[in-house]
């Protein structure tokens, strides 16, 4: 079992995230921010249609395509040397350096720290209904599972099949997926917990909630 | 005396004059508050009889500047008394002016939309000894005094749809109405039945009111005034303003504000002037009939005496139409004329019926049409020679007898008529054969059987026969942006991962529309005019009318001019006659290139003249729009009164039976499509284009809340059932010939 104390420290001593913009297909780079230390943020709006920072535009065929921040951060480093100059799909362009969210910490902790049980194949995924009432009614946590448990309904064009949950014994600490929504082969489905570890994990969470000052 | 009271009164009379001068400083309002105060600070030493003494001087130097101030108002402070939360509401004056009322279709707050009040009202009027109840349906928009759930007489769609319906009870009941007019403008949304189309259908339906309407102009806020407003007689408060536009917006508009920055305010007092939005400007263009004079510094709820006025003048009003239409009527016309022209006479001495008889009905119809046809024509510039005029005037004549004779007279006896020529061309084709055969019978023996296998031998020994139509290079229309060697990124690439597409492949074979996603790329109005229509078949009419600035609108004839030489025409609206297939039709289209294909004068009488073309030639009328951005503000309310004229000539042009199909391009808002366009039963859209009431950046300034990027999707106003289908631009010329053929009323010439 892995330490959450560390690993909540590792976060503290390096709490962003590099993100390199790479250009998306060939053409001549014109960078708009090309100082490092600039502030940039990611798509806005509730529906996220005002777009981010324009970082750069990449002209090809006399045709400009706007490059913008993807994501909250400030800019680390800027290729300023390939101003100008034609490069290929996926030359470096800079990097934006992410400085991680409450939520972003969570979820990294819990991906680490919880059995992550994947899903097999593209499809759409349902608790089975028992399951269902009990998660929607006390909440995913008060669901206890088991290996070989029969725990998931797979539901893909038109036939449905029952996935066995495959694992360590536990709790179902957090749920990955929503109904209706087709959910990738690999991706996780939910999170399992063992019980006598469910008060360590409570107790980081409410310490990251509480202590974690997040950096604009 | 009571001077607590007395005092009270005076701040709050300083007060609302500080709120109607606003920001600006003026040495009236400074004497006021510095005399007023000083008596304050005073009172304490005074004796009560030199209180008394100084106290009524201090009223009389009150009326005195309040006068003084009435005539130093500017329009947009004619603007903020109409807002003012002490201004009369449409409550008051159900209060005052009527002798009883029964509120319906909702009762404050419980109601479908408390911003649209409605009352079936009594006037009780005693001539000689006896006594009248006469009723009349009382609509309009109620802003309340502070009262939030009235939305500031903001009407939402259902609210407008409600004042319909009760236009109609009306009409069943054949009782007047009386429309008051007190709002900012709609509120601008598409949920279902949308803000522009139930505006259009409004204006639809009143303008085939077979009853009195009078509208009295409050607050005259564009498309919402005009959803109740299109009347037989409209009054209009003195201190009140009718308007194309808020001040503010006209200031933004003008001065490039973004959202979220302040206008500034001198900004918004010079287009609150440039747009003659007061009471005298708008009796002036001819807009308004008569104008009810107010109280100093506007009609507040204590003034009972201005309610007696009002009631006086809408009786009159009302007196005064139902004589207009009905048969005896010599001597109270005469009477009902003079007090019109003595304001404070006693309207209720002469007894009118106001309700009509079918024919005075009819009359009502058609004079409310002629009214509403002869307006705004003054700002039109018509370059057409006198010859030109007289030429146009009589083949106009032309048409309507020839109309007259071949569809009207002709229909009538077509099948008598033909009937009796079928029999006698039988009877002498006898007689010919009798007289014929012998020759017949010497041709067919020196033939000697042979047949014409020419034209046969010629079908089996060729594969296909050559055409001269085919050895004709068909004309391409090239639009200039496929000369452009450039590449161009469909917007739906992060959703498709649409390719990025070559301008002169893009906008010349695909005709604009991206071959990975479907999505349609702006095209010129004349792609349209030469894949649509057949091949060299437009024929423009009305080219010489022009667009100009009747208002003297600051910096718009330099735009206009700049608009005429960029685009090559006079108006944003050209009309023509082509043809689609063989069958002739007649098309307004609205050309977003010229100011933004927005309609003023020029554009809505070319509108009108289109329409009555097609209705006199019984031919379809297609309304093409390329694009508009709604009303031109710079010409004020003679550009709003077009939704009404418009809307009325298409009526009259439906009425008879005719096909108008209307097919909306890239963005058409505003005010043409809560009016003429949005009336038509049969909408259609081109695919990415979008149609709605105001823009998403109208509706966050507006309601505050943002609204999802294709709120005005076509496929969203398709399933909110604004329009019929959603159309490929290149299937138009198919699609349009389809309607031609299948839709459409019962008397187009090729049925």
């Amino acid at each position: 079992m892995l330490n959450i104390t560390e690993l909540l420290d590792e976060i503290k001593a390096s709490p962003f995230e590099e993100v390199v913009i790479t250009a998306p297909h060939t053409g001549t780079v014109e960078f708009v921010v090309d100082a490092p230390g600039a502030n940039v943020v990611g798509p806005s709006g509730a529906w996220r249609e005002k777009p981010g920072t324009l970082l750069a535009r990449l002209d090809r065929e006399k045709n400009k395509k706007l490059i913008h921040a993807a994501l909250k951060g400030v800019v680390e480093h800027v290729h300023t040397e390939l101003a100008g100059r034609f490069v290929q799909a996926g030359t470096r362009l800079m990097t934006i350096r992410h400085f991680l969210s409450k939520e972003e910490v969570l979820d990294r902790l819990l991906r680490k720290t919880l059995h992550l049980f994947n899903a097999p194949e593209r499809a759409k995924y349902y608790f089975r209904p028992d399951v269902d009432i009990k998660v929607k009614s006390k909440g995913c946590q008060s669901v206890e599972v088991r290996p070989d448990m029969d725990l998931f309904i797979v539901s893909r064009m038109k036939r449905e099949s029952q996935l066995n949950y495959v694992g360590p014994e536990g709790i179902i600490y957090a749920v990955y997926f929503e109904a209706n929504q087709n959910v990738d082969a690999g991706a996780p489905l939910i999170g399992v917990c063992r019980k006598d570890q469910l008060s360590t994990i409570q107790d980081v969470v409410s310490r990251v909630q509480s202590e974690w000052v997040e950096q604009d | 005396m009571d001077i607590d009271k007395t005092i009270f009164e005076l701040r709050e009379r300083l007060k609302y004059i500080q709120d109607i001068f606003g920001p600006k400083e003026n040495e009236n309002v400074l004497l006021l508050r510095a005399k007023l105060q000083e008596f304050e600070e005073q009172l304490p030493k005074l004796d009560p009889s030199e209180q008394i003494r100084q106290i009524s001087s201090l009223e009389d130097l009150f009326g005195f500047l309040e006068k003084k101030l009435e005539r130093q108002l500017t329009p947009m402070d004619k603007v903020r008394i109409v807002r003012h939360p002490q201004r009369i509401s449409l409550k008051d004056i159900l209060e005052h002016v009527y002798d009883n009322y029964t509120e319906i279709g909702g009762q404050d707050e419980y109601s479908v939309d408390p911003s649209m009040l409605i009352a079936r009202a009594y006037i009780t009027r005693r001539v000689g000894n006896k006594v009248f109840n006469q009723s009349v349906m009382v609509i309009g928009q109620e802003k309340g005094h502070g009262q939030e759930f009235r939305n500031g007489g903001s009407v939402k769609p259902w609210g407008n749809a409600k004042a319909l319906q009760y236009m109609k009870v009306a009409e069943t009941e054949n009782i007047p109405i009386h429309a008051y007019v007190n709002t900012p403008g709609a509120f601008p949304l598409e949920d279902y039945p949308g803000a522009a189309q139930q505006i259009a259908r409004n204006i639809y339906e009143m303008a085939g009111l077979r009853v009195p309407v009078i509208a009295i102009f409050s607050e005259g806020g564009s498309g919402g005034a005009e959803a109740i407003g299109l009347a037989d007689v409209r009054l209009m408060l003195s201190h009140g303003y009718y308007s194309v536009i808020s001040p503010e917006g006209a200031a933004a508009i003008e001065g490039r504000i973004r959202q979220g920055q302040r206008v500034p305010s001198d900004l918004v007092e010079k287009c609150a002037k440039q747009l003659k939005i007061t009471a005298e400007d708008n009796l002036s263009l001819g807009l308004v009939d008569r104008i009810i004079q107010e109280p100093v510094l506007g009609a507040r709820t204590e003034h009972f005496d201005f309610f007696r006025t009002l009631r006086q003048e809408v009786i009159n009003a009302t007196d005064e139409i139902v004589l207009r239409v009905r048969g005896m009527n010599y001597f109270r016309a005469k009477a009902v004329m003079r007090q019109k022209k003595s304001p404070g006479a006693n309207a209720e001495n002469i007894f009118v019926r106001w309700k009509l008889g079918a024919a005075a009905r009819d009359r009502l119809l058609w004079k409310r049409y002629q009214r509403f046809m002869t307006m705004s024509r003054h700002a039109v510039l018509d370059r057409r020679s006198l010859g030109r005029r007289v030429y146009d005037y009589g083949t106009d004549l032309g048409w309507s007898v020839y109309s007259f004779f071949k569809y009207d007279f002709w229909r009538k006896h077509q099948k008598k008529v033909t009937q009796v020529a079928e029999d006698v061309g039988a009877e002498f084709q006898v007689v010919l054969n009798k007289c014929f055969a012998p020759i017949k019978r010497i041709k067919g023996s020196l033939k000697g059987g042979e047949g014409d296998a020419g034209g046969d031998q010629c079908q089996l020994t060729q594969l296909s026969r050559w055409e001269e139509r085919e050895a004709e290079p068909k004309k391409e229309y090239l639009s200039p942006k496929a000369k452009q060697d450039v590449t161009i990124t469909c917007p739906n690439t992060p959703i498709h991962g649409c390719l990025d597409m070559w301008a002169p492949d893009l906008f010349g074979e695909w005709a604009g529309v991206c071959i990975h996603c479907g999505h349609h790329f702006p095209m010129e109005y004349d792609w349209y005019l030469r894949n649509v229509y057949d091949p060299d078949s437009v024929r423009e009419f009305n080219a010489q009318i022009e667009a100009k600035n009747p208002l003297g609108y600051e910096g718009l004839d330099l735009k206009l001019e700049e608009a005429k030489r960029k685009t090559g025409l006079k108006s944003s609206c050209m009309t023509f006659e082509a043809t689609i297939n063989g069958v002739s039709v007649v098309t307004a289209m609205l050309a977003a290139g010229f100011r933004g294909g927005s309609v003023g004068a020029a554009e809505g009488e070319k509108f009108i003249r289109a329409v009555d073309r097609a209705r006199k030639k019984h031919t379809p009328f297609i309304a093409y729009v390329h694009g508009t951005a709604g009303i031109r503000i710079q010409e004020g309310t003679l550009g709003v009164i077009q939704m009404p004229r418009c809307t009325m000539a298409v009526r009259r042009y439906l009425e008879d039976g005719g096909l108008y199909l209307v097919v909306y391009d890239t963005n058409s808002y505003a005010g043409p499509v809560a009016s003429f366009l949005g009336c038509s039963p049969y909408q259609f859209a081109i695919r990415s284009s979008r149609v709605g009431f105001a823009g998403p950046g109208v509706i966050q300034e507006t309601t505050g809340m943002p609204v999802e990027p294709h709120y005005h999707g076509a496929y969203q106003a398709l399933s909110r059932g604004h329009i019929q289908g959603v159309w490929d631009r290149r299937e138009m010329r198919k699609n349009v010939y389809q309607a031609l053929l299948t839709v459409g009323g019962r008397n187009l010439y090729y049925r």
